[in-house]
């Protein structure tokens, strides 16, 4: 079911999203900036708070909430800048992740548990503790990571309701 | 054991106006953040030495009922701002995390992973 590393699928995943914006009951996108830590957490902050008021439920907005919170802070702490988009379809809802910046060189020991590059300033901002990535893909049903070194990443979680 | 009860046993400052009459159940203590979202639970206290405001936005994502601070490490105030504008209560304490956690252990505060999520 929890696939991840296919660039085309999350091409298609993307390109299906545009045609069928009609048939989602919200959409929302957010420019993200790196390095920004003040401002870091006001999108997830909105993201939560939209699907508050459209009346999802609780553990659904909890999961959407982790992975879209790990997912800004990773454009921030680790990229250039990037966008963050949340669909919200019938039975799902889906998050993604564009950023310019470094890539992931191992997308496979990114994914590992514990596995950080973070800085010791990072660090003591309370960051770096390896768990982001796992800990959105925990969160999702569906959860796709592609990275071109030099050029940037992308991610795409889907939660089913 | 309810928040006032809490703060009176860490001696705890309040560091905005909140309501303290409610029960906590559960609590956890870190200082990073990926750690809180992947082990706490929901309405659970936070007991942490950091105080930028990313603990407040880690706090709002899973619903963290307080904030403890521990060592006397005291946030500046847009920190403060931001979680009264949230509504999430801060507490205090110039007890070190260890002491902070060990008598809220004994007055029989559950960690996270302790109790079933409760639902507020
Ligand atoms: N958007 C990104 N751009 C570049 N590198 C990234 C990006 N996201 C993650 N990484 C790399 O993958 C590693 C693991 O990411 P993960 O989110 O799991 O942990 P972390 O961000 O280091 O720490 P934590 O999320 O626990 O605070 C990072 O340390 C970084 O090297
Ligand atoms: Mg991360």
């Amino acid at each position: 079911m929890k696939s991840y590393k296919s660039d085309k699928k999350y091409l298609y995943a993307d390109r299906k999203d545009k045609n069928h914006k009609g048939k989602f009951l919200m959409s929302m996108r957010f420019d993200i900036s790196g390095g920004n830590l003040d401002s870091a957490g006001e999108a997830s902050s909105t993201i939560k708070s939209k699907l508050k008021q459209l009346g999802i439920g609780y553990s659904i907005i909890r999961r959407v909430a982790i992975a879209s919170y790990e997912t800004e802070m990773n454009i921030v702490l680790h990229a250039n800048r990037g966008t963050l988009s949340v669909y919200v379809a019938e039975d799902h809802i889906k998050i993604i992740a564009v950023d310019e910046g470094p890539g992931i060189p191992n997308v496979e020991l990114a994914m590992q548990e514990g596995y950080s590059t973070a800085t010791e300033q990072i660090r003591e901002m309370g960051f770096g503790a390896g768990m982001g990535l796992p800990n959105m893909k925990k969160c999702s049903d569906q959860f796709e990571i592609h990275s071109d070194i030099g050029k940037g990443t992308k991610v795409m979680i889907v939660i089913f309701f | 054991m309810k928040l006032k009860e809490i703060m009176e046993v860490l001696k705890a400052e309040e560091l905005w106006d909140f309501p303290t009459d409610f029960k906590v159940y559960s609590a956890g203590a870190a200082d990073l953040m990926s750690d809180v979202l992947m082990l706490a639970k929901e309405n659970s206290l936070l007991l942490t030495g950091l105080t930028n405001t990313q603990v407040v936005r880690t706090a709002e994502m899973i619903d963290i009922s307080a904030i403890v601070f521990v060592r006397g490490k005291r946030p500046e105030s847009e920190v403060i701002e931001l979680a009264e504008k949230l509504d999430i209560p801060l507490l205090l304490t110039e007890l070190p995390m260890y002491e902070a956690c060990g008598i809220l252990y004994k007055h029989g505060i559950k960690g996270s992973s302790q109790v079933e999520i409760l639902q507020k």
